[in-house]
């Protein structure tokens, strides 16, 4: 039911994140999603990818700090209120976001946001018993 | 145990009794017949029976490297060349080594200190020591040679170097005891894993490490690959080589000055004043039984404190905190005297980091700014931005709890400082002033 996402600490200086794309592209590793937080020091990359351990692999070899966590794919109907829906369940369960974004790809006519919980086992425990979709990784990589 | 019961568990009073009569005979001696010290005392106005107490030796003036490698290399020899048995010389990174001499009496007291060192270290007669010292000019090897035959004990005097062979030596001979710097240490257990010599196989009970500076970390690790107690021995050439002081086994906590023949003190590098128990400073020390090379307060450049506190171990001497950095490092910060190590231990209470970051100090208006550049590797990283701040602000908590000295965290990309030869430059100073 679990996503693997890599995360990747950057500075902010010019060229780290085209760095990142370059080693992955060459590679051959294709980027399904992706989200950079940042602050005026730092930021965080996270990257949903085809390959998560050679992803992995070949940033550690160019000198990255490379993180693994967990994270859920979770299909939300692409309609008003839709999103407002889940976030709304988790609420309800005392369930913490720490933060979420958009894969790019559609499933079917929905979209698919990805969520970082503190909690992972529960929340979807909770999203399943109200009928939410959740996307295998599996799935998801090769969307 | 202890080596020698008489002189090492001396009340402070006799202990300071014995002090203050060799320190007279030393300062008597150098001025009459080294033409370094007479000069110095005279310009500082003081003459050899000004030394009353103890305190007066705060009135003679230093002895630093510099003055040394002026004399080289036999200038401050205190003896004729026909009483000097045996010479020794530092490796200068830059220019001429320091060269120090030792008489028959010298090289006997240097063995005693060495056997009492090792007897702190909890080495006996029975004992088989493992001498990876290296042995020629440097003092390390014969140092510990010598004492290790004082004090009874079978040393191989393997030296450095060959690190695969030494591996099967100590696992033929059976040693006991291994005595080397605290990196080959680390070395010595790699390569045994390597060879598939597990570590625990070997009959390693001590090691007594120094020649170096190293950290508690460092101890941990060692003793965890090497399944054996380290133990911190510190001593410099310039003083008698290896035996100047030692960690007792019972405490490992502080090194114990063999205070009957040297005396400590803790100064501020910057001032020159000298400092009070517990204060870090410079380490300076004067020696008062030593004939061909004596010093009168020779200025170690090593960072330390001193702990008059009594040790469960029985011994009077006063101990020395770990050696943590040289005063050469040091910078002054909004006033604040901070040394890069101090930093570093900060770094290395936290879990989380390790020890890679480098210090800019720039001037803002009239204020001293401190930033302290973190590398982050895998036990500190996290996917979420609040826990990286959170672990900024945990660093600089820290930091002006232990310095005093507000710092700004900003952590960074691995292996983004600065390297020159290996080695991290620690420091960058911006100020112009
Ligand atoms: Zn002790």
């Amino acid at each position: 039911m679990k996503v693997e996402q890599i995360s990747i600490f950057l500075e902010n200086k010019a060229g780290r994140l085209a760095e990142v794309t370059r080693v992955l592209s060459e590679a051959g590793i294709n980027i399904r999603a992706l989200s950079l937080a940042d602050t005026s020091d730092f930021g965080i990359l996270r990257l949903i990818v085809n390959d998560t351990e050679l992803a992995k692999k070949v940033l550690k070899e160019n000198g990255f700090t490379v993180g693994k966590t967990q994270v859920v794919a979770v299909e939300v109907e692409d309609r008003p209120g839709g999103l407002y829906k889940i976030l709304d369940i988790l609420r309800a369960a005392n369930i913490n976001v720490e933060y979420m974004y958009a894969f790019v790809q559609q499933s079917g006519n929905n979209a698919v946001i990805i969520f970082r919980f503190d909690n992972t086992d529960e929340a979807i425990k909770i999203l399943l018993e109200n009928g939410v979709k959740i996307i295998e990784g599996e799935k998801l990589y090769r969307m | 145990m202890i080596y020698n019961m008489e002189f090492e568990t001396l009340p402070r009073e006799a202990l300071e009794a014995i002090q203050l009569r060799r320190l007279k005979q030393t300062v008597e001696r150098v001025y009459a017949t080294v033409p370094f010290y007479r000069k110095q005392f005279d310009k500082a106005g003081v003459r050899p029976d000004d030394i009353r107490t103890l305190d007066d030796l705060r009135r003679l003036p230093f002895t630093t490297k510099q003055d040394l490698r002026d004399n080289y290399p036999f200038g401050l020899f205190a003896v004729p060349m026909e009483n000097v048995v045996r010479i020794h010389a530092s490796s200068g990174t830059t220019g001429k080594p320091t060269v120090v001499g030792y008489t028959a009496r010298d090289i006997q007291t240097w063995a005693e200190l060495m056997a009492r060192a090792l007897s702190a270290a909890g080495a006996t007669r029975g004992d088989i020591i493992h001498n990876a010292y290296g042995y020629g000019l440097f003092t390390g090897g014969l140092g510990v040679h010598y004492g290790a035959e004082k004090l009874g004990a079978s040393v191989i005097p393997i030296s450095g170097g060959n690190t695969k062979r030494q591996i099967m030596i100590m696992k033929d001979f059976g040693a006991t005891v291994l005595t080397c710097t605290p990196s080959y240490a680390l070395h010595l257990a790699e390569v045994a894993m390597e060879m598939g010599v597990d570590p625990k196989t070997l009959k390693l009970k001590v090691g007594v490490f120094g020649a170096e500076p190293w950290s508690e970390k460092m101890r941990e690790e060692i003793e965890q690959k090497l399944y054996l107690t380290a133990i911190d021995i510190y001593g410099l050439s310039e003083i008698i080589g290896p035996g100047v002081s030692v960690e007792c086994i019972e405490a490992k906590k502080g090194l114990h000055i063999f205070e009957d023949h040297f005396i400590p003190e803790i100064i501020d590098p910057e001032t020159g004043k000298n400092l009070g128990p517990g204060e870090v400073g410079e380490l300076v020390i004067t020696t008062i039984t030593k004939e061909a090379f004596p010093v009168i307060r020779y200025r170690t450049r090593d960072i330390t404190y001193l702990n008059p506190e009594p040790c469960i171990c029985g011994r009077t001497h006063i101990r020395m905190g770990r050696v943590t950095g040289r005063s050469d490092d040091m910078l002054i910060i909004r006033g604040v005297n901070v040394f890069p190590s101090q930093i570093e231990s900060v770094l290395m209470e936290i879990d989380e980091v390790e020890p890679h970051y480098q210090l800019i100090v720039d001037r803002e208006g009239n204020l001293d700014i401190l930033t302290v550049l973190v590398e982050v590797g895998e036990h500190a990283f996290s996917d979420e931005v609040r826990k990286l701040q959170e672990l900024e602000r945990k660093i600089e908590k820290n930091i002006k709890e232990y310095l005093g000295v507000s710092a700004k965290v900003k952590l960074v990309e691995p292996k983004t400082i600065a390297r020159s030869e290996g080695k991290a430059q620690r420091v960058i100073d911006k100020r112009k002033i």
